[in-house]
């Protein structure tokens, strides 16, 4: 593999700012996109828009053998509008550079449609029909031509110089153990009360896990609206669980000490930090404006109830960056490899035992408060130092690895907070 | 032997957490707490939960500063906090699953 972008330069600010001495005014190049967001990534996304074109795809990508491009897609041949407004977030992301659709020719999923939405953004884009080309050699073969162009191409991309006011960060966790609420999601809380101070973005997730917390968080909330949206989201995820009878909390979970899922839950509401929740973004929807948003994943009430609310890790991840996320963070106690397409994920455990044993896919070691060996303020300071590193450019360890896992489920999800309570919908 | 300890994350807490796996006897208490201190009277798993005192039969179960879970039972101070003696106000299965593995006892293998 080659290519991997870690030639960008990262500068250090003025150094003014905090009592402590520890800044928070590091800056790299990003690259601007025609609407004028920065990414820190430059890729180029191949879409295939049915199982039946995605073999095509993924050797084009193998075959371009550059970790900067790379495949999502959506097995399903009748399209789904959760997993559409899905595609189109990822390729309207600022990490996402060009755009290739890869269809067979028969499925509903248009990408030519797709590739359009590409060049509105003003990125290189193209799309093919299998069926059109000739089959699978002739389709690989014009669609590694095409992203050889396209990588030319982005070598010219403007880039300006962006910092942690110009981010936005998602987070979730996974595989939680004791450890989780004790230091993996405080520290990600405490960075998260840093990124929105300097003016950047933070989302969370999990409100299937905030069960018993609705009313800390909705004393939280910066206004009425905001207030209304996190009462009604936390509703509508309690009432999913109840009528599943099923919590987010697992046999893995009780093992490894946690009781109830009101433990596990405050355990992960802490990764959002303190600051006032700015209100309730849906999935693939970015935020309106900076500050702290609660992303709500839980399908909406629908006549089937399309779609479980956490099927995995990866569905997690890439909610948080159709939301518009540079980065992920993934916090782990009992540890996980995954990476994600589009925006790099950072895994972070408060366990030392996992990091070590998986230190190859583990990036941030934050058991060290555990054993009084640094202080919360300093480790904070590590993963910002970190984020910034790999925002400039540096690859994440599952990034490095290969790691570009993706997944888009059929769901019904609305755009909004629509407070419309399941009792409510006609029959 | 690694040092006893536990954690406790907010002063109004009644359990910490064992970040060792904990055997009967004095263990020190890391983290916000008002005692430094605890006589374990049992094995404590790691990562699983000690009472920093006598918690009645019904009483609530507070770790991070906010209620966890209700006790089913009389916890002794010193003792191990789980499954067979505590609850959640929510989740009506948790307390009916294994206290050491996690485990389903009520869907039926057969």
């Amino acid at each position: 593999m080659k290519n991997m972008d870690n030639s960008k330069k990262i500068n250090q600010g003025s150094g003014s700012g905090l009592s402590n001495g520890l800044s928070y005014d590091l800056t790299w190049p990003g690259y601007v996109r025609k609407n004028g967001k920065l990414g820190i990534r430059n890729h180029i996304l191949v879409i295939y828009t049915v199982k039946c074109s995605e073999f095509v795809a993924k050797r084009i990508v193998e075959e371009a053998g550059d970790l900067n491009v790379e495949c999502i897609g959506f097995d399903g041949c009748t399209d789904n509008q959760y997993a559409v407004n899905l595609l189109i977030s990822m390729i309207r992301h600022p990490n996402i550079g060009a755009v290739l659709a890869v269809g067979l020719g028969c499925e509903y999923v248009q990408p030519e449609w797709l590739a359009g939405i590409a060049r509105e953004e003003g990125k290189p884009a193209e799309w093919m029909f299998i069926q059109d080309k000739g089959g699978t050699a002739p389709a690989i073969a014009e669609g590694l031509e095409i992203v050889r162009r396209m990588q030319e191409e982005l070598k010219n991309t403007p880039t300006r110089e962006m910092g942690f006011s110009d981010l936005i960060i998602g987070a979730e966790c996974g595989g939680s153990d004791f450890t989780s609420g004790l230091a993996g999601n405080v520290v990600v809380g405490r960075l998260y009360d840093k990124l929105v101070e300097a003016g950047g973005t933070a989302i969370f997730e999990e409100i299937v896990e905030a069960v018993g917390l609705d009313s800390l968080l909705v004393k939280r909330a910066k206004t009425e609206q905001a207030a209304k949206e996190l009462q009604f989201t936390y509703d509508k995820a309690l009432d999913y669980c109840k009528s599943v009878r099923q919590y987010s909390v697992s046999p893995g979970n009780f093992a490894g000490g946690l009781s109830t899922i009101e433990e596990k839950s405050m355990g992960a509401v802490i990764k959002s930090g303190s600051a006032p929740i700015s209100g309730v973004v849906k999935v693939a929807c970015t935020p309106p404006e900076p500050g702290l948003w609660l992303l709500d994943s839980t399908p909406d009430p629908h006549w089937m109830q399309f779609g479980i609310t956490n099927p995995n890790d990866n569905e997690g991840l890439m909610d948080l960056i159709s939301a518009g996320a540079h980065i992920v963070f993934l916090v782990t106690g009992r540890g996980n490899v995954v990476g994600s397409a589009v925006s790099p994920c950072i895994k972070i455990t408060g366990n030392r035992e996992t990091y070590r044993r998986m230190e190859g896919d583990m990036d941030f070691d934050a058991s060290g408060v555990l054993f009084g060996e640094c202080s919360q303020e300093e480790m904070t300071h590590r993963l910002y130092e970190m984020v910034a590193a790999v925002a400039g450019g540096a690859p994440s360890k599952s990034e490095a690895l290969g790691h570009k896992e993706y997944f888009i489920p059929y769901k019904f999800q609305e755009k909004f907070v629509t407070f419309k309570r399941k009792c409510e919908e006609e029959v | 032997m690694e040092q006893q300890s536990a954690f406790c994350i907010n002063f109004e807490d009644n359990v910490a957490t064992a970040l060792v796996k904990l055997e009967p006897g004095e263990v020190r208490i890391l983290g916000d707490t008002h005692k430094e201190s605890e006589n374990v009277t049992m094995e404590i798993p790691m990562g699983h939960k000690l009472a920093l005192c006598d918690i009645k039969k019904g009483e609530n179960i507070v770790k991070y500063g906010v209620v966890i879970g209700r006790s089913t039972a009389d916890i002794p101070e010193g003792s191990w906090v789980h499954l067979h003696v505590m609850e959640s106000l929510y989740d009506t299965r948790s307390s009916h699953l294994d206290e050491v593995t996690g485990a389903p006892k009520d869907t039926k293998y057969e």
